[in-house]
């Protein structure tokens, strides 16, 4: 077997989530994965191993998710666009390396295929319970970005703005799939590869001598380099200073973290994304992301054919999450409608931000199953009365 | 040569250290800083380009030596610093990577780490500084301390059975095993070098006091104490069978180079594999070359 040497598969072309977020993460550059087989994201690592090496690069299967998701950062700090790609039991083994990318600053990517749970759960089954996971699931303070794609064709696009984001804002990206779209099939349309707008890593050019590798920039992220290179340079999990040295008071974990979550938070208006339909004239806004938005969407559609003037609010981007945006639509709604996978997760950032000012309900689900759009129009009904 | 006057003597040392770091935090008598010693004096005859060297360290007093070092250096995670290095060294090839780190992090929670990546021949050096105990933490058990030895969670003496670590290390696939004591110093530097100039997962045992934590509570006395048993009970047996060299509480300890085979790496194997049944151009087999 002779595998396609092409980096970027331009066409138009029939695969799933797993298969499209592989190839997006080809496309968006990435030449290093590793990972640890575990339901039902394993097809990614799966196409990266046979595509990977006649493209140049290195899939390693770790012994472990806490291996795959060190090893990345290893990579990283190597030269490489790296990922791991995971499930549910494996997400929670790797959070200490999430923290530990995060206060590394190293840009990398997470992918979590998410599975029905608490623990080994629905192995094949979706799941959106995650989600805070995502954002709070290591220890310590810090913020993150993670995006959520509902179809075969976002898994694509949205893997490569993930590596763009990590490279922006030299921070892991988490890329928040479910089991549902990573194994729907559908139209994938690649496009040509100079179409593709690839960040490439902000390497520093300044001498070693000057170069302090967690010294922000104005937008407060540092630049990089990588090993090898002669700048003889220091990182550590420890709190540091921007030389990268150990500092063990107040003042400078102050200013560190301060400065770790505000580099994501002050950029929040450039990061946050939404999708909407039909809210320009909505008095009920129901709120979902991944496989939920779509159920979620067709129960807003059988809504207004009964004259019900619903919405759907999709976040594409979940962390940081668009609070600003829930705040204006709660400002002229009637009721906010939460649809997701689990008994309860965005649904309290949505009741935060719209602030008491409008009724906000949640849908839930245990996962396993999507949603029935019958549930969630019935909800719409309730919300519209 | 009046320039030269009032200069002081520098350490041959001092060029590899982070000397804006100092002091460090090591006890007195404590064994690490004698490694990195030997580290620096290895690295000074290897001749390596020191550009093209990265340290990795996981967590513990010995986990502290990629802070000091004036080397491209990773502090990583509690166990970790394996995988960390195999991925720094698929991406850049080029590099000598070394894991320096203390028994505990290697052994205990890094244990599967450690195994594996001897199974796989990834080319990286580890340094095991074995102090026989939890060191950073405050002196708990490890899963190297000797049967009968007592620590902070083994208040009435260690009941389980050590790793024979140079045994572990060779039967799980290392290419080169060595063990000396830190009184060895001149043979830690030479197996050092040896090991840079190697491919492939070498391991080198250094058994090393602890005297705040082990040596006191186990009324072995100071550093110091601690150098002149090591003399007495250490005897050099280069080529011994790993599976004879297991120490126990204050017996003999062999040392020595037991181990020096040649193996494909894992980025040999992995290059050579996919060649094989890609029919790629030489210069891209599987090639982490384009990582850039
Ligand atoms: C995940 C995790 N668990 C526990 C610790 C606490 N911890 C720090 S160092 C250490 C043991 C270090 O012992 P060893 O590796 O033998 O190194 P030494 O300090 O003796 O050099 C432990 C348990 C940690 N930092 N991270
Ligand atoms: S506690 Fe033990 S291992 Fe740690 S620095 Fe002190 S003497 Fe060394």
């Amino acid at each position: 077997m002779k595998p396609k040497g092409d980096r970027v598969l331009t066409g138009t072309q029939f695969l799933d989530g797993d298969q499209a977020c592989c190839e997006g993460a080809l496309a968006a550059g990435a030449n290093f994965a590793a990972g640890y087989p575990i339901s039902p994201s394993t097809e990614i690592v799966e196409r990266f191993a046979s595509r990977i090496p006649a493209v140049g690069g290195v899939f390693l299967q770790m012994e472990d998710e806490l291996a795959a998701s060190i090893a990345i950062v290893g990579a990283t700090w190597g030269g490489a666009k790296a990922f791991t790609v995971t499930s549910g039991p494996g997400f929670s083994l790797m959070m200490e390396h999430i923290g530990y990318a995060s206060m590394t600053e190293t840009p990398c990517v997470f992918v979590d295929v998410q599975r029905g749970g608490p623990s080994t759960g629905l192995p094949t089954l979706p799941g959106q319970a995650d989600m805070m996971q995502a954002r709070w699931g290591s220890h310590g303070d810090y913020e993150i970005i993670a995006l959520s794609p509902n179809s075969p064709q976002e898994c694509f696009d949205l893997a490569i703005d993930a590596f763009n984001l990590a490279e922006q804002y030299r921070t892991p990206v988490m890329f928040m799939m479910d089991e549902s779209v990573g194994h729907m099939t559908e139209k994938v349309v690649i496009p040509p590869a100079n179409e593709i707008k690839v960040l490439p890593r902000r390497y520093t050019r300044l001498p070693p001598v000057e170069y302090r590798p967690f010294r922000p920039s104005p937008e407060g992220i540092p630049e990089m380099v990588k090993a090898g290179e002669g700048y003889r340079f220091h990182m550590t999990g420890l709190t540091h200073d921007e030389r990268g040295y150990p500092a063990m008071d107040w003042q400078v974990q102050d200013k560190l973290v301060r400065r770790l979550v505000g580099k994501i938070r002050d950029h929040a208006a450039d990061i946050v994304r939404c999708e909407e339909k039909h809210t320009f004239d909505a008095e009920i806004v129901v709120v979902a992301y991944g496989i939920t938005s779509r159920v979620a969407l067709k129960a807003v559609e059988m809504a207004r054919e009964e004259g019900i003037r619903a919405g759907l609010l999709r976040p594409v981007v979940v962390w940081p999450f668009p609070e600003k945006r829930i705040r204006e639509l709660a400002g002229r709604m009637k009721s906010l409608v939460v649809v997701e996978m689990n008994y309860g997760q965005l649904f309290y950032e949505v009741e935060r931000a719209a602030g008491g000012r409008v009724p906000t309900s949640l849908v839930s689900h245990g996962g396993g199953a999507v949603h029935e759009p019958e549930t969630i129009l019935a909800e719409i009904r309730r919300a519209a009365q | 040569m009046s320039e030269a006057i009032g200069v002081q003597p520098v350490n041959p040392v001092e060029p590899f250290l982070r000397t804006e770091r100092m002091p460090h935090i090591w006890c007195p008598g404590c064994g690490i800083g004698t490694t990195v010693n030997c580290f620096a004096r290895a690295l000074v005859s290897s001749k390596l380009p020191l550009d093209k060297v990265a340290v990795v360290s996981g967590i513990g007093c010995t986990g502290r030596v990629a802070g000091y070092v004036r080397l491209d250096s990773f502090h990583t995670t509690h166990g970790r610093a394996i995988p960390f290095a195999t991925g720094l060294k698929l991406a850049n090839p080029e590099l000598t990577v070394v894991v320096y780190s203390g028994d505990g992090d290697l052994i205990a929670i890094g244990g599967n780490h450690f195994i594996h990546a001897a199974r796989r021949n990834a080319d990286i050096k580890v340094i095991c500084v074995n102090n026989f105990i939890y060191g950073m933490t405050g002196g708990q058990v490890a899963p190297t301390t000797p049967t009968a030895a007592l620590a902070t969670t083994t208040p009435y003496g260690a009941f389980e059975r050590p790793f024979n670590l140079p045994f572990l290390a060779e039967s799980s696939g290392a290419v080169y095993v060595a063990r000396w004591t830190a009184y060895h110093v001149r043979h830690i530097a030479h197996s050092m070098s040896e090991a840079f100039k190697k491919k492939g997962l070498c391991f080198i045992e250094i058994i090393a006091p602890c005297p705040t934590l082990y040596q006191r509570r186990n009324h072995f006395g100071d550093g110091l104490e601690a150098m002149r048993y090591y003399k007495q009970k250490s005897v050099v047996r280069n080529g011994a069978n790993t599976r004879d060299v297991q120490i126990d509480l204050q017996g003999e300890i062999v040392v020595g180079k037991f181990v020096d085979i040649e193996r494909p790496t894992l980025k040999q194997a992995m290059d050579l594999q996919l060649r094989q049944k890609l029919d790629l151009p030489p210069s891209n087999g599987g090639g982490s070359h384009e990582l850039d």
